[in-house]
């Protein structure tokens, strides 16, 4: 039965896409023929070299017929490959990591003084980037796929849309990564791309959120389940914050640098209201989305309490956006704009508990799950370092306690407490229950390798986050002692050198995080050679007469 | 307009306008004319048979 559906208004279709394609590609080479900036003409080529392969691809695609929309089916496709994507760049992401914990552990290795590519400056950045755009953005999108299909008992929305939301997320990426080696950024903390890869975020994060919004649109099930909320207070905020964050005038057209066009406290301030709304609605609410789905999928549960996930979701969104002022405790920031975002943050106790809670006690009455399923344990424990590292960011926000932790290891403890305890715990769960539903098989390669992958992996996040807190208030409290005749006490490669041993336990912690998601990778490769179960991909309700 | 006024503008219609809208947010949440649709919401997750 195939009903090939003619796209309707708003959805995109092949030979559009084509024309497009070729159009950018054509355009690029122009740019680049007539640039005599090489940093613009290496991002023309990129772009060229995916509109050459994006095309026939894609030609190739229409020819064999594989981009035909079937109405009655999920579109499960682009969900197989985000999953795939989330594991490629999570490993690429953390060991990148690997690598610049390294460096800061021992100065001298991987640099090379006449080759500025890996420097740390250049790889820092695409350490950041990669695992919270490259691995967390590609879990977000598959699963916002996976999930608004489900919840909404309707084929994604768009035509080929949803593959070339993925297709030019990942040509975003590598956009993003290799001006970072070659030394491009605009300097602003997670929003480090140029002008030209930001509009070409915004025209896929705009794609993004036609597809999440028409698949809501045309559900058949009336009511818009919580998940999607998240997900959907995520995806638009997202496109505000981005926006918003990276208005700027370009140098030339022909160039690939810009001048914001906020300078000052300003600017400092929109950086800060972007950073922190990234973690709060990329990395909390998107996530919270995941377990909203996942947590009661997976335990054959319905969530604690569907009233406490609809306060939880009003307060999060409504808090989170005014926290960002607390990144600039002592600055030019006026006080009473430094007080409101430390008093927002102290209230986002709250929310985030709140949800944590609910998270948790979902598994009452399920708890032996706990025992018997190490993917359960591996979102429990996500949830768990959500109520800590919520607990702890407020306290952190609180001007006296900044006063110490700001600009120190503790903070990056703090951020990859909430990145590899709840951003990747809670995504290797949600991976680990989709891909044997999207294979079509009965169970993961080996229940073993999870409890491998989990235990390596919590060992080296508490080696990572101990190792952070002891190191920052080591340097914090160095950083502000005075001799009795008024002088600094330590100079600055002082605190430094004071944290070789902490750096070297942060190093390992990361490396067993690392280790433990090639664990999975192995477990997931053999997962889908296992032999296929039937099961029907076909809509859950049958769907009424095509209109 | 001094910026005092701006500024006392802003911290007190925030107050009420979050306080209006964390009120709205709960009533909704706990009005019991909704209480058998989200009951039948959260099983939404566990309704399909297609694994």
């Amino acid at each position: 039965m195939t009903q090939v559906a003619k796209p309707g208004g708003g959805s995109l279709d092949g030979p559009i896409l084509l024309i497009s394609t070729v159009f950018i590609g054509l355009l690029f080479a122009v740019g680049a023929a007539m640039s005599d900036d090489p940093l613009f003409q290496l991002q023309a080529y990129i772009f060229v070299a995916a509109a050459v392969i994006g095309g026939f691809s894609l030609n190739a695609a229409m020819s064999g017929g594989l981009l035909n929309n079937d109405a009655s089916k999920y579109m499960d496709g682009v969900v197989r490959a985000g999953v795939i994507a989330t594991m490629f760049w999570g490993a690429v992401g953390m060991l990148v990591g690997v690598v610049v914990a390294s460096q800061l552990t021992w100065p001298d290795i991987f640099y090379f003084s006449d080759f500025g590519w890996l420097n740390f400056g250049r790889l820092r950045p695409l350490h950041t980037s990669a695992v919270v755009f490259a691995f967390g953005g590609n879990a977000l999108i598959c699963t916002s796929f996976y999930v608004v299909q489900r919840t909404c008992r309707a084929r994604l929305f768009g035509g080929v849309l949803p593959w070339f939301v993925f297709w030019g997320y990942q040509l975003f990426i590598v956009l993003a990564a290799v001006g970072y080696l070659a030394g491009i950024t605009q300097g602003k903390e997670y929003a480090e791309p140029e002008w030209i890869v930001d509009l070409w975020l915004t025209v896929v994060w705009v794609g993004y959120l036609f597809t999440f919004l028409g698949t809501i649109w045309k559900r058949k099930e009336p009511h818009i389940y919580v998940a999607n909320w998240f997900y959907l207070a995520m995806i638009v905020t997202v496109a505000l914050l981005h926006i918003v964050n990276n208005l700027a005038v370009p140098v030339g057209l022909l160039n690939h640098s810009s001048v914001p066009l906020f300078g000052g406290v300003q600017s400092a301030l929109t950086q800060w209201w972007y950073g922190h709304n990234a973690v709060g609605f990329f990395l909390t609410a998107g996530f919270l989305a995941i377990m909203y789905y996942f947590v009661p999928k997976r335990i054959g549960r319905p969530i604690y309490s569907y009233r406490l996930s609809i306060v939880h979701f009003w307060a999060l969104i409504f808090i989170y956006i005014w926290a960002g002022p607390h990144h600039l405790h002592y600055t030019a920031l006026p006080q009473w704009a430094q007080t409101l975002g430390m008093t927002f943050s102290i209230m986002l106790w709250m929310p985030s508990w709140g949800g944590m809670i609910n998270g948790l006690m979902t598994l009452s009455g399920a708890w032996d799950k706990l025992r018997t399923d190490p993917v359960v344990r591996m979102m429990v424990v996500a949830i768990a370092f959500y109520g800590m590292s919520t607990f702890e960011g407020p306290v952190m926000s609180i001007r006296a306690v900044n006063a110490l932790s700001h600009y120190t290891d503790w903070t990056i403890g703090h951020v990859h407490s909430g990145a590899l305890g709840w951003v990747g715990f809670i995504s290797f769960g949600a991976i680990y229950c989709l891909v044997p539903w999207l294979w079509k098989k009965d169970r993961l390669y080996s229940n073993n390798l999870v409890e491998w992958h989990f235990w390596i992996a919590t060992t080296g996040i508490v080696l990572y986050i101990c190792a952070m807190w002891v190191s920052g208030i080591m340097e914090g409290l160095m950083w502000r002692e005075y001799t009795p005749q008024g002088f600094l006490a330590w100079s600055f490669i002082e605190t430094v050198s004071a944290k070789h041993v902490e750096n070297i336990i942060r190093t390992v912690g990361g490396l067993m995080f690392l280790s433990g998601t090639l664990v999975m990778i192995y477990n997931l490769w053999r997962t889908v050679r296992l032999p296929s179960v039937e099961t029907s991909d076909a809509l859950s309700a049958p769907l009424p007469a095509a209109a | 307009m001094t910026y005092e006024t701006a500024a006392s503008f802003a911290q007190q219609g925030g107050l009420i306008y979050f306080g209006l809208i964390f009120l709205a947010g709960c009533a909704y949440a706990f009005w019991p004319k909704n209480r058998d649709e989200f009951s039948r919401a959260a099983q939404l997750p566990l309704e399909e048979d297609d694994q």
